[in-house]
């Protein structure tokens, strides 16, 4: 059979472009299979940040695997400005949870001791912050913030500019981009490689990475891998330009490097992307003038909604298939958060064939209905 | 908001040009509780601007159609609908809720039926320099002209085509306002094409209108015909226009203003970001609601009337407007005058001829659609042509797409300014068609609202939970 | 510099007092802001907010948003869609708006 692509990545979005640029910059000849232009792309709405902290409560590779994300986010910004001229506006002044209540100031330290007695990862830094320190960093907060927890590790990011920047250099390193080409049937070929039928034609590879989002739970299984997702709908507010003002990112508030303030973030069980939700909007929008009361007389010029990609626990899924070897799946909620980790480590591990270190910390095998297939697939990983 | 009655109607109508005046006047008369609004200071639309404000008052200078609003008004003042002004309707969900801002403070409303009429806007001439101060639309100068009596004083250029472009000189001339060049945009041949579809036009009023006013502008101002394009110049203020023409024949002129016109096109931003499906209309070029005969979009209850509905001119937004308010009274069951329906359905038959004609005759060239290099495609985002063309080369196959690459149509215009010149000008990029391309996906809010207006709204539970967590 | 726009003869409304940047304007009643800052001779251009560039109002009928003004107190107003009020205080915007203005 002859394979003109080394591999197929299933998913243009931030995730699968993040690995098809780290596998392409090592040489690979890669095939990036996409939708078309209406589809549910978490990479064009997200809230744009690369965030730590309070990750991995319950599975402490994860908070790990932030931590070194948000340390390799410099190397990754520099590498995409080198190459395509971009600047992807990476930012990391450590970030803030805002709590506007007594009661969601003591979730909050709740919940960092339970990540430092689950063992937090070294120089983690997360610390509760009173409302007198707040201020010095914020001056401009309403009278309702109680405090706020703080990691040093916090930043934010141009996330649309970081899409594109991986799409010019995607194209730049001579990968074939394929919009337009949902992936249907996936199937493994006797002796090794792929045929991936798809609504723009057949594409053959000789490795198979799953990165469709939550399409992957559909996908996964035809290639004995296994990807149970729970997607939620978040929708975001958008204002004007403003002068910059904010200078810390907040996990529900930022000002972008073009001036805009984003307001997220809810969590609905609707599957439907098309629509806003007044009703929702209004308690966002309630909650970010009580942070910053400064905020009420600015307009508001889009809101959307986005289906968050989302696996079942919330944590990343990494597996390579034991039954048919090369095929890969990634999936993972903070395709932004750990687009570092998805260009610079896990492409190199799909390049050479296995999933070993730290990503073999998050193979699907940790769901109790995982199918046989993958609970006998110590070989491959 | 305390100037509203209610917070339930059974019908809310959206704009009050000649289509939502007679649809609000038509339901209101019928009984049914009826609420107009519109974010401008006064009724008219863009066709009766300052219809009871202008300081034109002189009935020659803006002529019969004009006041002929006035008849309009009066019957919606006598039907008893509710009316306000400097509303800005900035949500419509599908199921009829209508989120309204009106001096600072925003409320949601209930409605049975819906008529949006909001209206055309000027189709985007994406020129070189089209961003310059000193460049305006055509529209622009009428409205400055009927609302407050502005003319043109300094050198002025009009450039390109359509009933308004010659219906503006006119009128500025008429009233003492100047003009020193008009650059025809008209490709050559365009009449003997459109001619074949001449019989319907013939037939109207608007022919012999048609014919004195190009007699009348002619033979008092220099006109270029056949301009193939068009280039404004100026450092950070429009001070010379430069032209060629089918020929090859250059010109310019030293100029403080040029007046830019190829037709109008629906304005579709409301109707689209409550889901109702659009078509790309071929001969017009632009995209237009899918509707049943009646006026009746893809969204249950949500009727559109006027050139909001696809271009037809004043006539025909009047008739729709009946139409659609006769049909939506029909469907909640009112007992409206019988005849009401079927005479308003002739009325919008008779309206609609000649239209065929004028679409033809005044299709605007592919150059002045779909601009190439530098020329600015979003003003808002300052994106240019050549930097979509590049989106396009990495793989961007739609607008929405686009937007997520370069930030077109994110701005506070939200894509009305740049919209239509994205999708024909991706279409040719992609060597596909506009339907393939598509259009930017539209949310709330259209317009852009103060965060408090949202913030003051009501809590609702599940709102709450699925925030505070 | 001479106003692009002048008010024709028959236009015999009444005047009322703006200011434009702190200086006085004569404008008529039922103007918008815009059509006031065109017929008021000064230099009122804008400058963008994404490069500071120079804009001036386009269309006049809401859609564009090259006419934003800061009107007493409160940034990126549609100019075209307000009326003028005696006293009302208008400031030309210079970039991106600034919070709390």
């Amino acid at each position: 059979m002859s394979r003109v692509h080394d591999v197929a990545v299933v998913g243009g979005g931030l995730l699968g472009a993040a690995i098809a640029w780290g596998l392409a910059r090592l040489g690979q000849k890669v095939i990036v299979l996409d939708e078309g232009d209406v589809a549910r792309r978490a990479s064009r709405a997200n809230f744009a940040l690369v965030w730590v902290q309070g990750k991995g409560l319950g599975l402490p590779p994860y908070a790990r695997w932030s931590v070194e994300a948000s340390r390799q986010w410099p190397t990754l910004a520099e590498a995409l400005r080198e190459q395509t001229g971009l600047d992807v506006h990476y930012q990391r002044p450590g970030g803030f949870h805002i709590c506007l209540s007594e009661a969601e100031l003591d979730a909050r330290r709740q919940l960092i001791e339970q990540m430092y007695a689950q063992g937090a990862p070294n120089d983690y830094g997360l610390e509760m912050v009173d409302r007198s320190e707040l201020e010095k960093a914020l001056p401009e907060i309403g009278p309702d913030v109680v405090g706020a927890s703080y990691s040093p590790h916090d930043g934010h990011v141009n996330s649309l500019r970081t899409f594109r920047a991986f799409h010019a250099g995607l194209r730049d390193f001579g990968a074939d981009y394929r919009a337009s080409h949902d992936v249907d049937r996936i199937e493994p070929q006797p002796g090794g490689g792929f045929v991936l039928h798809t609504s723009g034609g057949r594409i053959e590879a000789a490795k198979v990475v799953l990165a469709a989002g939550n399409g992957n739970e559909r996908l996964a299984p035809q290639v004995g891998l296994f990807a149970p997702m729970m997607p939620t709908r978040g929708q975001i507010i958008v204002t004007e330009r403003v002068k910059p003002f904010l200078h810390y990112p907040l996990g529900t508030l930022r000002q972008t490097d073009e001036g805009t303030v984003m307001i997220g973030d809810s969590k609905e069980e609707i599957l439907d992307d098309r629509e806003t939700r007044v009703p929702v909007t209004t308690v966002m929008a309630d909650r970010a003038r009580r942070t910053f009361p400064l905020l009420n007389r600015l307009n508001v010029v889009r809101t959307w909604s986005g289906i968050r990609v989302m696996t079942r626990d919330g944590f990343p899924i990494y597996d390579q298939s034991a039954s048919a070897p090369g095929a890969f799946v990634a999936c993972c909620h903070s395709g932004v958060t750990l687009a570092s980790m998805h260009a610079l480590e896990l492409a190199p591990r799909i390049r050479d064939g296995g999933l070993g270190g730290p990503p073999s910390s998050f193979s699907a095998r940790r769901f109790a209905d995982a199918p046989e297939t993958l609970l006998n697939a110590d070989a491959a990983v | 908001m305390s100037v509203l009655h209610s917070d339930s109607y059974d019908l809310v109508v959206v704009g009050a040009g000649p289509a939502g005046i007679a649809a609000a006047a038509a339901a209101a008369a019928a009984g049914a509780s009826t609420l107009l609004l519109d974010e401008n200071a006064g009724p008219g639309g863009q066709v009766w601007r300052g219809l009871t404000t202008t300081p034109l008052t002189n009935r020659e200078m803006l002529g019969k159609d004009y006041w002929d609003g006035e008849a309009e008004l009066g019957k919606l003042r006598a039907s008893g609908a509710e009316v306000i002004h400097r509303a800005t309707v900035w949500s419509i969900d599908p199921s009829l809720q209508v989120g309204v801002s009106h001096g600072g403070s925003s409320r949601i409303v209930q409605a049975r039926k819906i008529v949006v009429a909001t209206g055309a806007m000027e189709r985007p001439f994406p020129i070189p320099g089209w961003t310059l101060p000193g460049v305006m639309t055509a529209g622009a100068a009428q409205t400055m002209l009927k609302s407050s009596g502005l003319v043109p004083s300094e050198p002025t250029v009009i450039a390109g085509q359509g009933p308004l472009f010659w219906l503006l000189a006119g009128q500025i001339l008429r009233m003492g306002g100047r003009i020193d060049v008009m650059l025809d945009t008209t490709p050559k041949g365009q009449l003997a094409a459109a001619l074949p579809k001449a019989f319907g036009f013939l037939t109207t009023p608007y022919f012999r209108k048609g014919l004195k006013m190009l007699a009348e502008v002619r033979s008092k101002v220099r006109i270029v015909k056949h301009v193939t394009r068009i280039e404004a110049h100026g450092e950070g203020q429009l001070d010379r226009v430069t032209w060629e023409t089918a020929g090859g024949k250059r010109g310019e002129m030293a100029s403080r203003l040029l007046l830019l016109h190829q037709g109008v096109v629906p304005n579709v931003n409301l109707a689209m970001s409550v889901g109702a499906a659009h078509d790309w209309d071929k001969q017009q070029l632009c995209w237009r609601p899918r509707l049943d005969e009646d006026g009746q979009s893809t969204v249950p209850g949500l009727y559109i009337a006027g050139d909001g509905a696809g271009i037809g001119g004043v006539g025909v937004a009047l008739a729709r407007g009946r139409v659609a308010a006769h049909a939506a009274l029909t469907a909640m069951g009112r007992k409206a005058p019988a005849s009401g329906l079927s005479a308003a359905r002739a009325e919008l038959a008779k309206a609609n001829r000649g239209r065929e004609f004028l679409d033809l005759l005044y299709k605007p060239a592919e150059q002045f659609r779909i601009p190439e290099g530098d020329t600015i495609v979003c003003r808002c985002e300052e994106v240019r042509a050549r930097d979509i063309l590049s989106a396009v080369e990495i793989g961007a196959s739609g607008p929405n797409q686009l937007k997520a690459y370069l930030r077109t149509g994110m701005g506070p215009c939200q894509g009305r300014l740049c919209g239509l010149t994205v999708t024909e000008l991706m279409a040719k990029a992609r060597g596909t068609t506009p339907e393939q391309i598509g259009y930017y996906r539209l949310r709330a809010p259209v317009k852009p609202l103060m965060l408090s207006e949202l913030a003051d709204l009501p809590q609702e539970p599940a709102a709450v939970k699925a925030v505070v967590r | 510099m001479t106003p692009m726009f002048s008010h024709i003869p028959a236009d015999q409304r009444p005047t009322l007092e703006i200011f434009v940047d702190g200086q006085s304007v004569q404008a008529r009643r039922g103007d918008t802001v815009a059509a006031a800052l065109l017929a008021s001779g000064l230099d009122v251009r804008r400058d963008s907010a994404v490069s500071g560039v120079p804009r001036l109002p386009y269309c006049m009928m809401g859609v564009c948003f090259e006419c934003l003004v800061t009107i007493n107190g409160v940034g990126n107003r549609q100019g075209c869609l307000i009326p003028v009020e005696p006293g009302m205080q208008v400031e030309i915007q210079r970039g991106k708006r600034e919070l709390g203005k």
